[in-house]
C-alpha cells in the first residue's frame, strides 16, 4: 500500500501531519511523533506581537518602580542576557532538524511586512522545510473594506515569498467574500499551499460573573464539513497543494479529505486528547480500510470525490438547508 | 604609572569591584544602603566573572547579618578570601564574630557604607554611629571620602590586612558616596595584582584549620592567662600603620594618587584646622581651597586609618603653626565627654606633645563639634562658619552644626548664601517622579558625558520615603576638575521639572542661579503655559531672568509608545538646552546609549526609544518671559487645613519639603509623634477615583476590605443623619435585613486614593444594563475633587454604627467598623496593608503593635505621618518598630509587661475592694472581654473605677489609677514580613511560639526581601527569579505554617484575601480570641513579583495563587481538639489550575523562562509536584480523626486549660 503523498513539494511518508500546535514544543515530542508515523510537523506558531508585547512586558516589569524608593532602586537582578526575540524559535527549528528526519514547517503570524518576512528569513535560515503563514485577522474596523484585507494577504505573501527559497503555504479562514478567488489570488501571488481552514478561539460568555471568557475547545468531526466542502470545490482548479485541518479525528476523516483533493490531512484535536499514539491508529485504520476497498494508493483516491469528479458536483454548492431538503423531496 | 581608565560608577559598584576580584567567598545579608555591594558580587558570579585568581567567587546570602559574619569567620578560619558588607544594625550584628575574627588575627575586609544606628527612630541614612560602635572590636577601621578613595582604599584594605593580618572595617559615607555616581579613576585588575602580594595570600591559606597539620583555636581561657594571651597580638597592631603607608606609598607608585594615615590640606602656616573623617572631608577640602585663595590660614586634616590610630603619624601631619583645632564627628554619644574622633585627638596631641613627635610648640586649643548625622546636609557654608567659630576668644564647644538647636543652643549659625561652587561647573537639577524614569536618565547622562568628554561628573539622587507616586530630586555636576562638592545643589544654573504637578508643590526656582534656565514639562503649549503657572513661580522666572522652555513629554512619549516613561525625552531636552556636549554629538550619544541599555530587551524597545529621541526637539519651545506677575494662583498649603497647628507646625512642614528648618524644639526628646496624621497629608495621587453606582452596588463590602488604603469605606446609618447632605452625597437603603430602614453609603477619600483599581477588580456586581459597568467605576480625579471632599467629610462625621451589634463574621457587615489604618505611603495597589487594615477595625481600638522593620515599619512609621489611626473616642492602636530581628520578643514583651500590669491591678482592686466596692470589683476581675460587647461593659467599668480613684488619696488608689486601663484587654501583634519571620527574625519567632502567650503574629508574606529590593527569602518559591536568586531559586519554600503547628498549641492559618476575604476575616477573628499564640501567613502581593500593581491586579495574583495550590488556605485551632475535632481544617479546594498557568502570570517566574529555558522547566516541573505533595499532606494531616486520638492529646489539652 502507497499511503506517500507530496505536499507544497516534499514528498511525504503518508498524509498525517501534525497541525500548529504544541504538539512540537519539546525535541521528546517531536521524536515521539516521527515515531508514531506523523509525516511532518507544523511547529506552533511565532507570533511577532506576541514577541513584541513580551519585550514590553518584560521591560515595563524591570523598571516599574525602580529608582524610587532608597532602599530598593530596582526589584530584579539586571538580566545579561532575555531570550525574548525569536531565538528560542530559531533554536527549536534548529534542535528539531537534527533530531527527526521528517519535515518542520515553521508557523509565523507577523504583525507588519517587515516582521513577515525578517522571521520568515529567519526560519528558513534556521532550517524549517517549509513555512506556513498564519494570516488571520478580526477586522471590526467598519470603514474597512474587504478588498483592503484580501490585497494585505496577498501582499503579506508575496513579500514572504520573494524573502525565502523554502515553499509557502498560507493557512486561510473560510471568512471571505469568495474564498475560490482568495484562493486564486494566493495561489497567483505564490503561493505553494493553503490550508484550510484557522480554527478561531471563540469567545463565551460566563453567567456568573458577566464575564466574557476564552472558551478553548478542541474540534469536533463536525468541523471538518467546512473544509471538505472547500477542498472539494478547489481541488484540480488550482496548481498549488491543498491540506485540510480542522476537526479530522479518525482515519475515515482522512480518508474523505483525501477523496475532496487534500494532499495532506493536519490533527490536532485528536492527538491532544487521545495522545501522539493515535497517528498510529489512524494510520493503520487508513491502510485498512483503504485495502478493504481495494484502493492501491492515497494518490489514486485524491480528488476522487472533488467537485469535479464526484457523482454530483452540485451538491458542494447547496447552501441552505431548505435548497437540500428540496433536492431530496424531487429525489 | 598605569595609563588612565575612567568609568563613571557609583560608591558602592566600585567598592565591590575591588572586593569581589580580590575574593573567593562573600557572605551577606541585605540592609541599605549596603545591599547593592553583596548585589553586584551576585551578579558577576552569576555571570561566570573570575576573580584575579581566575575563581568564580561563591556569594552566599545568609538570615542574617550574625550569620552572615559567622559564616566569614568559618570561611576565613578554613583559608579563603573572604569579605563581607553591611551597614548599621547590621554592623551591629556583626560584632561579636569580629572581635573574634581580630582576636585570631585573620585578615579580611568588611566594607561598610556607614548608616545611622536606629536610636529615638531609624534612619537609612548615612552617619558615623555604626562604625564608631565596633571601633573597639580590634578591626583595623579605614576610612574613605569619595567614590574615588572607596575604590582605592578598598584595595588598600586589602593589601593591608593580608600583610598585617589585622582585619580591616573600611567604611565611607552611606548614600552619600555609596550611591553617590561619579567619574573616577579606574582601579584595573592589573592594579589589583600589582598591589595583592601572593606570599600573604599563601600565608593566609597556610593558617587555616587543616586536620592534615590541626590545631586548636577559640578555646576558654582562665584568668591566668587571658590577659597575657590578649596582649600578645600587640606587634602586629603597632605595625598595622606602617604597613597601611607602605601600601598606600606603593598605591601611589602605581596609580599617582597618594594618600596618607591623616593628610593635610591646607596652608602650611595655618592656624585654624579641622579633624575630620568621611565624605565630609572633600567638602571641607573644598571650602579649605576656597578660604586659603582668599588668604584665611585654615586646613583639614583628613583621618584616613582612624584605627590603630598611630599618634606619632598623627602629630607629624599636624602643622606646626596651628593653635586651634575642631574636631568633627558625624555621630552622637550621647553623655560621653566627646564623641570619639574628639577624644583620640585630644589623647594624642597630648600624648605626641609629651613625647615631642610635634612639632607643636604648645597644646593647642582643641573643641569639637557633631555634623551631619542620617546625612543631614554639610556644606561650605557649614565648614566655613566651623573655622569662623574657631576665631572666637571663646568658641562654642560641644556643639553642632547644619541644625537649630534651640534646647541646648549647641548649634552654631551660618550663612547659607556662603557658596564654593565654581562658574564652570554646570549644576542641574531635576525633579522627577519614580515612575517616569528621571533618575535612570539622569545617570545614564552622566555616563555620556563621563564617558565623551573631559570633564568630571557627580550626581546624587534624592528619594521619597513614600512608594506610591514617589518623587526624585536629581542632583548633576559636570566640571573640568575631580568634583569634591558632598552636598546638594542649591544654586543650580539648569533646573528641570518633570512632572507639572510640582510646581504647586516644590519652589523649584528657589535654586535657580540668575539667568539660569528652567525646563518644564507640561501639556500647555508655549503661549498658554504663563497663564497656567503659579504666582510665585511667575515671580521667580521674572526675577531670576530666567530662560524658561517648555516640552509636552507625555505626548511625545505616548506617540512614541512610551507610555509614562518621559526619561530620554527629558535628557534629550536637557542635552540640547545644557550645551554640556554640542547637540548633534548628545544625540548621537543617547542613541547609542539607549542601544546599551535596550539592546537585551529586544529591538523594539530600543527603536521606541530611538523615536522619542527623535521626536523631542521639535516639541522643545522657549517661552518668552514676560515682565509682569499676572497669575492669581498660590502655591496650596501642602497639609489639610483641618490639622492641628501643632501637627502641621511641624510634620506639616516635613511634609512640606522643608523639615531641614524645623528645630530641636520641634521634636519629642524621645522619638515620640502622634498617630492618626497620614489623613492630612491630602497627595491627590489618582488620575482616576472610584465613583459609586448605588444602584447596582450589593453592598458585599468587597471593594472596603481589599482597599489598601483605607480610601474607599461604607457606613450605615439612620436616614435622619442625611439632614444638611451636600447635594451630591450618595445614599441608598441598607439591603442585609439585619439593617432593615436604615441608609447605606459608600463614600471614597478621594484625596488619599492612589487609583489603584483593587476594588473596581473585585467588585462583583455588574450593570444589569451595560455590563462593562460595576457598582463602583473609575472617573477622572480632577473635577470630582471638590464635590467628593465635601462627601468624605459629610462621611466622616455620619456616626459610626455600634460595634456591639454587628456580626463580625459576615464581611458585609464587618466593614462598617471604621479602620485604625488608612491612608499609607505604601505601594499604590499594596498587597499587605489590607491585613493591617483589617486587623485595625476589628481589634484597633486595644492594639498594641510590634513592627520588624521592613515596608510594614516604613509605611506604618516613616516621617511625616502614620497611617496608624484613631477612632472617634481617641482610641487606636499604639506602634513601636524595635529592630528587623526582634519583633517577635518585642511584642512578647508587650504582652508580659501588660499581663503583670493587670496582675498588679487585680491586687490593688483587690486590695481596695472595699473603697471601690465588692461589685465593682468582682465585675472588673470576673468580666468576660471575648466580644465587643464585653470590652465595651470593661470600658464602663473602668471608667467607674478611675472615676472613684480620682478622688482618693491613697497612695495604692494613684498606681491603681495608672494602672487601670490594662484591666481592658489589649490585643497584641507583632507585625513583619517574609524576611524577618522565614530569616532573621525565625529564632525569636520560634521562642515565642513556644511561649504560649497570647499574642498575635502576623507575617505580611510577599516570599522576597521588598523593601530592600527583592532579595531572595526562604519564604521564596522554587523558581522565582531574586536578588541571589537569579537562576532562579532551586530550593522549595519553608513550610512556616507547618513548624508552627508542631507545637500543637499554636494557632496557626495561611490566608489570601484576594482570593478568600471571609476566610481571611474568619482566621483573624480566631487568631485573636486564641488566648494562646496565634500565627497568620499571609499572602501579599508584591510589586517585587513583577505584576501590575497598580493597575489593580493583585486579588486576582492571590486568587491564581490559590488556584493552582501555590498558596494554601486553612487553619489550625488547637481548641478543636478539645472537641474531638482535628485541628487542621484545610480551606483550599484541590489545585484547579497548573501551576504553570499561575506562575507565567508573574514575572519573577517568568523572566527565569526568558533567561534559562530549561531551567525554567525543570523547576517549573517541581514546583508542581511540590504543590501536589503539599496538598496531600495537609490533606492527610486534615483528615486524621481526632475522636478517637482525644486521649493522645490530653497533654495538648492540658497545656490550652492553662492558658485559658
Amino acid at each position: 500500500m502507497d499511503i506517500t503523498t507530496t505536499y507544497i513539494g516534499m514528498k511525504l511518508r503518508s498524509p498525517l501531519v501534525v497541525s500548529a500546535s504544541h504538539l512540537g514544543d519539546s525535541i521528546e515530542g517531536l521524536k515521539k511523533i516521527e515515531d508514531c508515523g506523523g509525516a511532518a510537523v507544523v511547529l506552533h506558531s511565532l507570533f511577532e506581537e506576541q514577541l513584541r508585547l513580551e519585550a514590553y512586558e518584560i521591560d515595563h516589569h524591570l523598571t516599574h518602580g525602580t529608582e524610587s524608593y532608597p532602599e530598593a532602586l530596582s526589584y530584579f537582578p539586571e538580566p545579561q542576557e532575555l531570550l525574548i526575540g525569536p531565538e528560542v524559535y530559531l533554536e527549536h527549528i534548529s534542535k528539531a532538524k537534527k533530531a527527526v528526519k521528517m519535515p518542520i514547517i515553521a508557523s509565523l503570524n507577523g504583525s507588519t511586512v517587515g516582521g513577515w518576512t525578517k522571521y520568515a528569513k529567519k526560519m528558513e535560515e534556521a532550517g524549517a522545510d517549509a513555512i506556513e503563514l498564519n494570516i488571520y485577522n478580526i477586522p471590526t474596523d467598519m470603514g474597512l473594506p474587504g478588498s483592503e484585507i484580501e490585497k494585505t494577504y496577498v501582499e503579506i505573501l508575496a513579500s514572504v515569498k520573494s524573502a525565502v527559497k523554502v515553499p509557502v503555504a498560507v493557512k486561510l479562514s473560510p471568512y471571505f467574500s469568495n474564498m475560490a478567488n482568495m484562493a486564486k489570488r494566493l495561489v497567483d501571488a505564490g503561493a505553494d499551499g493553503l490550508v484550510l481552514f484557522n480554527r478561531f478561539y471563540q469567545p463565551d460568555i460566563d453567567l456568573e460573573q458577566l464575564e466574557v471568557v476564552p472558551n478553548i475547545l478542541l474540534s469536533t468531526p463536525m468541523e471538518m464539513r467546512l473544509p471538505l466542502r472547500w477542498i472539494a470545490i478547489l481541488y484540480g482548479r488550482l496548481n498549488t497543494s491543498l491540506a485540510a485541518t480542522s476537526g479530522i479525528h479518525s482515519a475515515t476523516d482522512v480518508i474523505k479529505m483525501i477523496m475532496v483533493g487534500a494532499d495532506v490531512t493536519m490533527l490536532c484535536s485528536v492527538l491532544m486528547r487521545y495522545g501522539v499514539e493515535q497517528l498510529v491508529k489512524i494510520e493503520r485504520d487508513m491502510i485498512q480500510w483503504m485495502q478493504e476497498h481495494e484502493y492501491e494508493s492515497v494518490s489514486q483516491m485524491k480528488g476522487s470525490m472533488s467537485q469535479k469528479s464526484c457523482p454530483d458536483p452540485s451538491a458542494f454548492e447547496r447552501a441552505q438547508y431548505m435548497r437540500a431538503l428540496a433536492t431530496t423531496k424531487t429525489l | 604609572m598605569s595609563a588612565k581608565e575612567y568609568i563613571t560608577i557609583d560608591g558602592n559598584e566600585a567598592v565591590a569591584n575591588v572586593a569581589y576580584r580580590c575574593n573567593e567567598v562573600m557572605c551577606i545579608y541585605p540592609i541599605t544602603p549596603s545591599s547593592n555591594m553583596g548585589e553586584w558580587c551576585d551578579q558577576w558570579s552569576s555571570e561566570g566573572i573570575p576573580n584575579l585568581w581566575g575563581t568564580i567567587p561563591q556569594v552566599i546570602e545568609m538570615q542574617s547579618e550574625a550569620g552572615a559574619a559567622g559564616a566569614v569567620h568559618g570561611s576565613l578560619q578554613t583559608g579563603a578570601l573572604t569579605c563581607t558588607f553591611t551597614a548599621s544594625q547590621g554592623l551591629l550584628l556583626k560584632i561579636p564574630n569580629m572581635f573574634k575574627i581580630a582576636g585570631e588575627l585573620t585578615p579580611t575586609v568588611f566594607h561598610i557604607s556607614a548608616r545611622t544606628l536606629a536610636t529615638h527612630a531609624l534612619s537609612i541614612f548615612g552617619d558615623h554611629s555604626d562604625v564608631m560602635s565596633a571601633r573597639s572590636t580590634g578591626f583595623a577601621l579605614i576610612s574613605s571620602a569619595s567614590v574615588q578613595e572607596a575604590m582605592d582604599f578598598a584595595l588598600i584594605a586589602q593589601a593591608s590586612t593580608l600583610e598585617s593580618r589585622i582585619p580591616f572595617l573600611h567604611f565611607f559615607d552611606g548614600f552619600r558616596t555609596s550611591h553617590e555616581v561619579s567619574k573616577i579613576e579606574m582601579v584595573t585588575e592589573d592594579v589589583m595584582r600589582q598591589m595583592i602580594n601572593e606570599d600573604f595570600v599563601i600565608a593566609h591559606r597556610m593558617r587555616a584549620m587543616n586536620p592534615e597539620h590541626p590545631v586548636l583555636r577559640g578555646t576558654a581561657q582562665n584568668p591566668d592567662v587571658f590577659f597575657q594571651a590578649r596582649e600578645r597580638c600587640n606587634p602586629f597592631y603597632q605595625k598595622c600603620p606602617e604597613i597601611t603607608q607602605k601600601v598606600m606609598d606603593k598605591f601611589a607608585a602605581i596609580t599617582g594618587r597618594q594618600y596618607k594615615l591623616f593628610q593635610y590640606v591646607g596652608v602650611p602656616d595655618a592656624e585654624r584646622i579641622v579633624i575630620l573623617m568621611g565624605s565630609g572631608c572633600e567638602t571641607a577640602h573644598e571650602t579649605v581651597e576656597y578660604l586659603t585663595a582668599r588668604g584665611e590660614k585654615v586646613g583639614v586634616l583628613k583621618v584616613r586609618l582612624y584605627r590603630p590610630f598611630d599618634v606619632k603619624k598623627f602629630c607629624e601631619a599636624l602643622p606646626p603653626t596651628i593653635e586651634n583645632i575642631t574636631v568633627l564627628d558625624r555621630t552622637k554619644e550621647a553623655g560621653s565627654a566627646g564623641e570619639p574622633l574628639y577624644l583620640d585627638v585630644v589623647a594624642a596631641l597630648n600624648e605626641g606633645l609629651s613625647n615631642g613627635w610635634c612639632s607643636l610648640k604648645k597644646m593647642p586649643k582643641v573643641i569639637c563639634g557633631r555634623y551631619g548625622l542620617s546625612c543631614k546636609e554639610f556644606t561650605p557654608a557649614m565648614v566655613k562658619a566651623v573655622f569662623d567659630n574657631l576665631k572666637l576668644e571663646n568658641p562654642k564647644n560641644h556643639f553642632t552644626v547644619g541644625i537649630t538647636d534651640d534646647v541646648t543652643n549647641t548649634s552654631l549659625e551660618y550663612d547659607s548664601e556662603f557658596s564654593t561652587e565654581a562658574d564652570d561647573v554646570v549644576r542641574s537639577v531635576f525633579y522627577g517622579l519614580g515612575s517616569d524614569g528621571t533618575v535612570g536618565a539622569n545617570k545614564n547622562s552622566i555616563k555620556i558625558i563621563g564617558e565623551n568628554t573631559d570633564l568630571y561628573a557627580q550626581g546624587y539622587f534624592v528619594y521619597d520615603s513614600k512608594k506610591a507616586g514617589a518623587v526624585t530630586i536629581s542632583h548633576l555636576r559636570f566640571g573640568p576638575r575631580s568634583i569634591r562638592s558632598t552636598y546638594l545643589i542649591d544654586k543650580a544654573n539648569f533646573v528641570a521639572c518633570h512632572q507639572p504637578v510640582f510646581l504647586e508643590r516644590y519652589d523649584m526656582l528657589k535654586q535657580l542661579v540668575p539667568g539660569g534656565t528652567f525646563l518644564l514639562n507640561t501639556p500647555y503649549s508655549k503661549d498658554e503655559i504663563w497663564d497656567k503657572l503659579p504666582r510665585p513661580v511667575q515671580q521667580s522666572l521674572i526675577e531670576k531672568k530666567a530662560k524658561f522652555y517648555v516640552i509636552d513629554a507625555i505626548s511625545v512619549a505616548r506617540a512614541t509608545g512610551m507610555g509614562s516613561r518621559i526619561n530620554t525625552i527629558m535628557q534629550t531636552c536637557f542635552f540640547a538646552l545644557s550645551g554640556v556636549l554640542p547637540r548633534e554629538k548628545a544625540i548621537t550619544e543617547i542613541k547609542k546609549s539607549i542601544k546599551k541599555t535596550y539592546g537585551r530587551k529586544g529591538e523594539d524597545i530600543v527603536q521606541k526609544n530611538i523615536a522619542a529621541v527623535e521626536h523631542t526637539l521639535a516639541k522643545l519651545f522657549e517661552v518668552q518671559v514676560p515682565d509682569k506677575v499676572t497669575s492669581t494662583i498660590e502655591l496650596p498649603p501642602p497639609f489639610s487645613a483641618e490639622a492641628p497647628e501643632e501637627i502641621k507646625s511641624t510634620l506639616g512642614v516635613i511634609y512640606g519639603n522643608r523639615g531641614d528648618e524645623l528645630p530641636v524644639s520641634a521634636f519629642s526628646p524621645d522619638g515620640t509623634f502622634p498617630t492618626a496624621t497620614a489623613r492630612y497629608e491630602k497627595r491627590n495621587l489618582a488620575l482616576e477615583i472610584p465613583v459609586w453606582d448605588e444602584k447596582t452596588c450589593i453592598q458585599c463590602g468587597k471593594c472596603v476590605v481589599i482597599c489598601p488604603h483605607a480610601a474607599i469605606r461604607m457606613k450605615v446609618y439612620a436616614s435622619e443623619h442625611l439632614k444638611n447632605a451636600p447635594p451630591t452625597f450618595k445614599s441608598t437603603d441598607a439591603r442585609a435585613p439585619e439593617f432593615k430602614g436604615l441608609k447605606y453609603t459608600l463614600q471614597v477619600a478621594p484625596e488619599d486614593c492612589t487609583g489603584c483599581i483593587l476594588c473596581i477588580e473585585v467588585c462583583p456586581a455588574r450593570n444589569k444594563v451595560e455590563a462593562k459597568l460595576k457598582a463602583i467605576n473609575m472617573q477622572p480625579q480632577p473635577p470630582l475633587r471638590l464635590q467628593e471632599r465635601e462627601n468624605w467629610k459629610f462621611f466622616l462625621d455620619i456616626p459610626d454604627y455600634d460595634r456591639r451589634k454587628l456580626k463580625v463574621t459576615q464581611l458585609r457587615q464587618q466593614q462598617i467598623m471604621t479602620p485604625l489604618f488608612e491612608f499609607s505611603g505604601a505601594c499604590a495597589g499594596c498587597g499587605e496593608t489590607p491585613y493591617l487594615k483589617l486587623m485595625s477595625q476589628l481589634f484597633g481600638d486595644r492594639v498594641v503593635a510590634a513592627n520588624a522593620t521592613g515596608c510594614s515599619s516604613i509605611y506604618g512609621g516613616n516621617l511625616p505621618t502614620t497611617p496608624w489611626s484613631v477612632n472617634k473616642d481617641g482610641r487606636g492602636p499604639t506602634w513601636n518598630n524595635s529592630l528587623f530581628e526582634d519583633s517577635a520578643e518585642f511584642g512578647l514583651g508587650f504582652r508580659v509587661s501588660i499581663d503583670k500590669q493587670r496582675d498588679l491591678a487585680i491586687q490593688f482592686c483587690k486590695k481596695l475592694a472595699n473603697v471601690l466596692g465588692d461589685d465593682l470589683v468582682t465585675g472588673i476581675i470576673n468580666a468576660d472581654q471575648r466580644d465587643e460587647s464585653g470590652i465595651y461593659e470593661q470600658r464602663q467599668r473602668v471608667a467607674a473605677l478611675k472615676q472613684k480613684l480620682a478622688s482618693s488619696q491613697l497612695p495604692e488608689a494613684k498606681m491603681l489609677f495608672a494602672l487601670a486601663d490594662s484591666l481592658i484587654r489589649r490585643s497584641v501583634w507583632i507585625i513583619g514580613g517574609d524576611g524577618w519571620a522565614y530569616d532573621i527574625g525565625y529564632g525569636g519567632l520560634d521562642h515565642v511560639l513556644a511561649s504560649g502567650k497570647d499574642v498575635n503574629m502576623i507575617v505580611l508574606d510577599t516570599e522576597v526581601y521588598s523593601n530592600t529590593g527583592g532579595q531572595m527569602s526562604k519564604s521564596t518559591p522554587r523558581g522565582a527569579i531574586a536578588r541571589f536568586a537569579a537562576g532562579g531559586k532551586p530550593m522549595a519554600k519553608k513550610d512556616l505554617g507547618l513548624m508552627a503547628m508542631s507545637y500543637g498549641n499554636v494557632y496557626v492559618a495561611s490566608v489570601a484575601m484576594g482570593a478568600r476575604d471571609e476566610h481571611t476575616l474568619k482566621a483573624f477573628i480566631e487568631a485573636e480570641s486564641y488566648p494562646g499564640v496565634s500565627l497568620i501567613i499571609a499572602y501579599s502581593h508584591c510589586i517585587a513579583h513583577g505584576i501590575d500593581l497598580d493597575r489593580g491586579l493583585g486579588a486576582r495574583q492571590q486568587k491564581l495563587a490559590v488556584d493552582s495550590g501555590q498558596w494554601l488556605l486553612y487553619r489550625y485551632d488547637p481548641r478543636r481538639v478539645e472537641r474531638g475535632e482535628n485541628p487542621l481544617q484545610l480551606d483550599s479546594p484541590p489545585p484547579k489550575i497548573k501551576l504553570e498557568e499561575y506562575l507565567m502570570t508573574e514575572i519573577r517566574f517568568k523572566m527565569l523562562t526568558k533567561t534559562k529555558p530549561e531551567e525554567a522547566k525543570r523547576l517549573f516541573y517541581l514546583a508542581q509536584k511540590d504543590v501536589e505533595a503539599r496538598y496531600r499532606f495537609y490533606q492527610y494531616l486534615a483528615q486524621r480523626d481526632f475522636k478517637t486520638a482525644m486521649v493522645q492529646s490530653t497533654e495538648q489539652k492540658a497545656s490550652v486549660e492553662t492558658q485559658l
